[in-house]
């Protein structure tokens, strides 16, 4: 039996604000609040409100039948509680039907994946965590942001205790295979793989509303009798996509929202029914592993990481960026930490790209790569020069690690020999009062004064 | 295809980009085998490149009839011009120009340059074009900027051939709207008269249809290229500062230009740093309030105006800057960038100017904006990567701009036109 298994991102920037040079030093706030505030609200009202109340619809109209997955970027969900809580509380209600997956990501929606280990792995913990905190499920399906993908992330989510992991299917991996099957990870066989059938994900997010597009219009079973021709072996259909597609970049008057509504009907006249990313991974073995030595992703023609990275100046800022990576996980300062999420957001680099490409791009306030990279690395300039600020610059960070360390060592320690000083003083009151033998007298003053001086360093470290 | 040009200036001795266009066009357009150009300015020099054209100097077309020696005239304009082209065009003086004022040979004099009387020498550049084009026999007139518009139309007059006119500035763009109304004139009857016009950008094109009220359909736009580098010029090796950047604007010190603006900017990048050096080089009527305005914000000792500089100088400084600037207001098209680029040199450029229609490779910001040109300054300074790209891929971009590729787009328009032309 073919099962669909249809996956919604939900992912929105944080607009950075034209920052000039002048500004390095001066102003630490790099927002841009009102296109915050706009832009959001605006993918609210046009897409993330309509689109799941008919997810909601679906899930109520069909019972158990119908399921789909979702993943939410922190940031995003920031944006959400901030600027348009009634997406929260439908996200909640959707929950509620129990049709709802909800897989894990980076916390930030950037490319920490390919830079530092530690800084990623911290922050798809902390969504990981902050999903379980406000939905009440944790999160067994990883999907890394733009569904970026390499043998190295695939070892990496598997050591996080993750079961599966959702990528693209890319034409170049995949070669004669078909993404209609679960594979695994070539470093470890733990974790399995849901590749995204490009072809007909687009037919959705692409193509739906485009009257120059052969199969326009489409209707939801032309679309289901595609799924139930494809031969019997192959089962899973995977289709991911932004939620943002059904609405922004698909208008509602295309009414995607009917299409998306008379799925579940169709599949079931046709045999076919929907799974959630994990319950596939746990039901389906692997035909097999993939190998991907160099990292993947859903975006552009190419499916690889170039729209990114793809030019000096985006490695250049991406370099400036994770070079501090590790400074920054050292430090506890929270404005810092807030900071750094924002500033990893893989957008910021796709605004610098140099690429041509089919796909309209839409760099938001930047009139060219060079505009953008140029705020991009004013706002950095002032960011690397605060976290400079926290420790002496030439410091090694393993030495500074080690010293912080031993703070924080020093720390427990000194309440750990506060307690026992209460706890001995507390014993010699009781002694002061009784009359006591002369041997246990001896005795405790002697500890006494070992504490004593422990105690005494006690203000020197709090000083460091 | 013959082709009869009239034009101001041609290298080597040139004041402005109107003879770099000149050179570069009728380069360009010469590769195709069957093209034909004979090219008139004023006053020729003698040192001209003639392999790919015939060039003949106004100032040795005879308007009056003298009686002179084979060889005293192979003397006078040898040089240039063979001797027999004097006698075949005196054979066709038109009317009696003796109440002029004309030297031995019964030829005006010009100064070939922009003089007071630059209306006068219009105005005699037009009869002379009359002896011309009795004399030269061609299937299409070519007319560069506005000051040879009158001769343009004198010779489709007297010949009956097709006129083309190349419009490489307007006055809106010389005198920011304050247009003087016998230049707009002059140039407002060449549009009228003329078969065809070609723009440099498609900002003088927009200028020549709505404010010289020319049908849209008979109004073209023609990019400029720029012609490969010299290999003497790619041989210089630049003199740079270490640690020190500079940044240069190169071209005329006046209002077109946008000159204080530059100025601004480099006062808003120095309030951070120190290590740049800003370059004003040329010459114009707005220097010296520039170099007042300079010391007003106390840059003066980071702001340099070295002067005027020609042939090899202009490559030489260029080479040892980080960034050129050009911060036009209005820039028909704006040749300077290129020459920039093919240099290596990251470029801002302001949208203001028509080159921005087809470059890519380079910073475009609006010419009032100095903040987010002082930030494009400074990012190129203190970016590397940004500088390298902006060089390796501008240089690419510009390599590909070439005249031969104008040629044919101009042979095309030419073709175009004589098929429609009084059918």
């Amino acid at each position: 039996m073919k099962t669909i298994c249809l996956y919604f991102e939900i992912h929105q920037i944080i607009h950075l604000k034209r920052y000039r040079f002048f500004n390095i030093g001066t102003d630490h706030y790099y927002y841009d609040d009102y296109e915050n505030e706009r832009s959001i609200n605006e993918v609210a009202e046009r897409s993330y409100i309509p689109a799941l109340n008919t997810l909601i619809d679906m899930a109520k109209s069909n019972g158990k039948y119908f399921k789909v997955a979702l993943s939410i970027s922190g940031v995003a969900l920031e944006q959400l509680e901030i600027h348009a809580p009634g997406v929260i509380e439908l996200l909640h209600e959707l929950n509620d039907t129990g049709c709802c997956e909800f897989l894990a990501e980076p916390y930030s929606h950037g490319l920490s994946s390919l830079a530092n280990e530690e800084c990623f792995r911290e922050e798809v913990l902390r969504m990981r965590d902050k999903i379980k905190q406000i939905f009440g499920q944790t999160p067994k399906v990883f999907r890394n942001s733009s569904l970026i993908y390499s043998d190295e992330i695939g070892a990496q989510v598997a050591a996080m205790g993750f079961k599966g992991m959702i990528t693209e299917g890319a034409k170049h991996i995949l070669g004669w295979k078909s993404p209609h099957y679960v594979y695994h990870c070539n470093q470890n066989p733990n974790l399995k793989l849901l590749l995204r059938d490009f072809k007909l994900s687009d037919d959705i997010c692409l193509r739906f509303s485009n009257s120059e597009w052969e199969a326009y219009p489409l209707f939801a079973d032309t679309y289901m009798d595609w799924i139930a021709g494809l031969p019997e072996e192959e089962q899973v259909i995977n289709i991911f996509m932004e939620l943002c597609a059904l609405g922004m970049s698909q208008p509602l008057s295309s009414n995607i929202l009917d299409f998306l509504k008379a799925l579940p009907a169709v599949a079931k006249e046709r045999g076919i029914n929907f799974s959630t990313p994990s319950e596939i991974c746990s039901k389906l073995k692997s035909v097999g592993q993939i190998d991907v030595p160099d990292p993947l992703s859903w975006v552009d023609e190419e499916r690889d990481i170039s729209c990114w990275l793809g030019n000096v100046m985006q490695r250049e800022a991406f370099n400036k960026l994770y070079g501090i990576a590790e400074r920054v996980h050292l430090c506890s300062d929270r404005r810092i930490k807030q900071d750094w999420d924002y500033l990893q957001a893989s957008n910021n680099f796709r605004f610098m790209t140099t690429k041509q490409s089919n796909v309209g791009l839409s760099r938001g306030i930047y009139d060219s790569p060079y505009d953008a990279f140029t705020n991009y690395m004013n706002i950095l300039g002032d960011f690397i020069s605060r976290v400079n600020a926290l420790y002496p610059v030439d410091m090694d960070n393993e030495e500074l690690n080690s010293l912080l360390t031993t703070i924080r060592n020093q720390g427990d320690e000194l309440v750990a020999l506060n307690k026992e000083v209460d706890k001995l003083q507390a014993k010699l009151a009781k002694y002061d009062n009784k009359p006591v033998r002369e041997e246990a007298v001896k005795k405790t003053p002697a500890k006494k004064r070992g504490t004593k001086k422990s105690a005494d360093k006690k203000p020197i470290s709090e000083k460091k | 295809m013959k082709v009869l040009m009239f034009g101001w200036e041609f290298p080597p001795h040139i004041l402005g980009g109107l003879g770099t266009a000149s050179y570069g066009l009728t380069k360009g357009m010469s590769q195709q085998e069957d093209m034909d150009i004979t090219f008139c300015i004023p006053k020729p020099w003698g040192d001209e490149d003639q392999s790919f054209l015939k060039i003949i100097g106004m100032n040795s077309v005879p308007v009056v009839w003298r009686d002179v020696q084979w060889d005293y005239v192979n003397n006078r304009v040898g040089n240039y011009m063979n001797p027999q082209l004097y006698y075949d065009l005196r054979e066709h003086i038109y009317a009696d120009f003796n109440y002029m004022n004309t030297n031995d040979l019964g030829c005006i004099d010009f100064s070939g340059r922009y003089p007071d009387n630059l209306h006068e020498e219009i105005n005699n550049y037009s009869i002379v074009a009359g002896v011309v084009a009795r004399q030269q026999e061609f299937d299409m007139i070519h007319s560069h900027d506005w000051l040879t518009y009158p001769a343009g139309i004198h010779a489709k007059q007297v010949s009956g051939k097709p006129l083309v006119i190349h419009v490489h500035a307007t006055d809106f763009d010389r005198s920011r709207g304050n247009v003087n109304p016998t230049v707009y004139a002059i140039e407002k009857n060449g549009m009228d008269h003329a078969d065809h016009i070609m723009c440099v950008s498609e900002l003088t094109r927009q200028t020549v249809i709505h404010k010289y009220f020319q049908d849209p359909r008979k109004v073209s736009t023609v990019h400029n290229a720029v012609s490969p580098l010299p290999q003497e010029i790619q041989e210089i090796v630049p003199h740079k500062i270490p640690n020190e950047k500079v940044v240069t604007f190169l071209g005329r010190i006046t209002m077109q230009k946008g000159p204080e603006y530059f100025v601004e900017a480099a006062a808003m990048v120095l309030q951070r740093t120190r290590n740049i050096r800003f370059v004003m080089a040329g010459s114009g009527d707005m220097m010296n309030a520039m170099i007042s305005l300079a010391a007003q914000r106390g840059i003066a000792d980071r702001f340099h105006f070295p002067g005027f500089m020609k042939g090899k100088q202009v490559y030489e400084c260029l080479k040892a800057s980080d960034v050129y600037i050009m911060p036009s207001v209005s820039e028909p098209f704006g040749i300077s960038p290129l020459e920039a680029m093919q240099c290596g040199v990251p470029t801002i450029i302001s949208k203001q100017s028509g080159c921005a229609e087809i470059l890519d490779k380079c910073i475009k910001t609006d010419y009032w904006d100095i903040h987010a040109m002082a930030d494009a300054i400074y990012s190129i300074c203190t970016n590397p990567s940004l500088y390298e790209y902006l060089k390796v891929e501008g240089k690419k971009e510009v390599d590909n701009i070439v005249w031969e590729k104008v040629g044919l787009k101009v042979r095309r328009i030419y073709d175009q036109v004589i098929s429609r032309y009084r059918k």
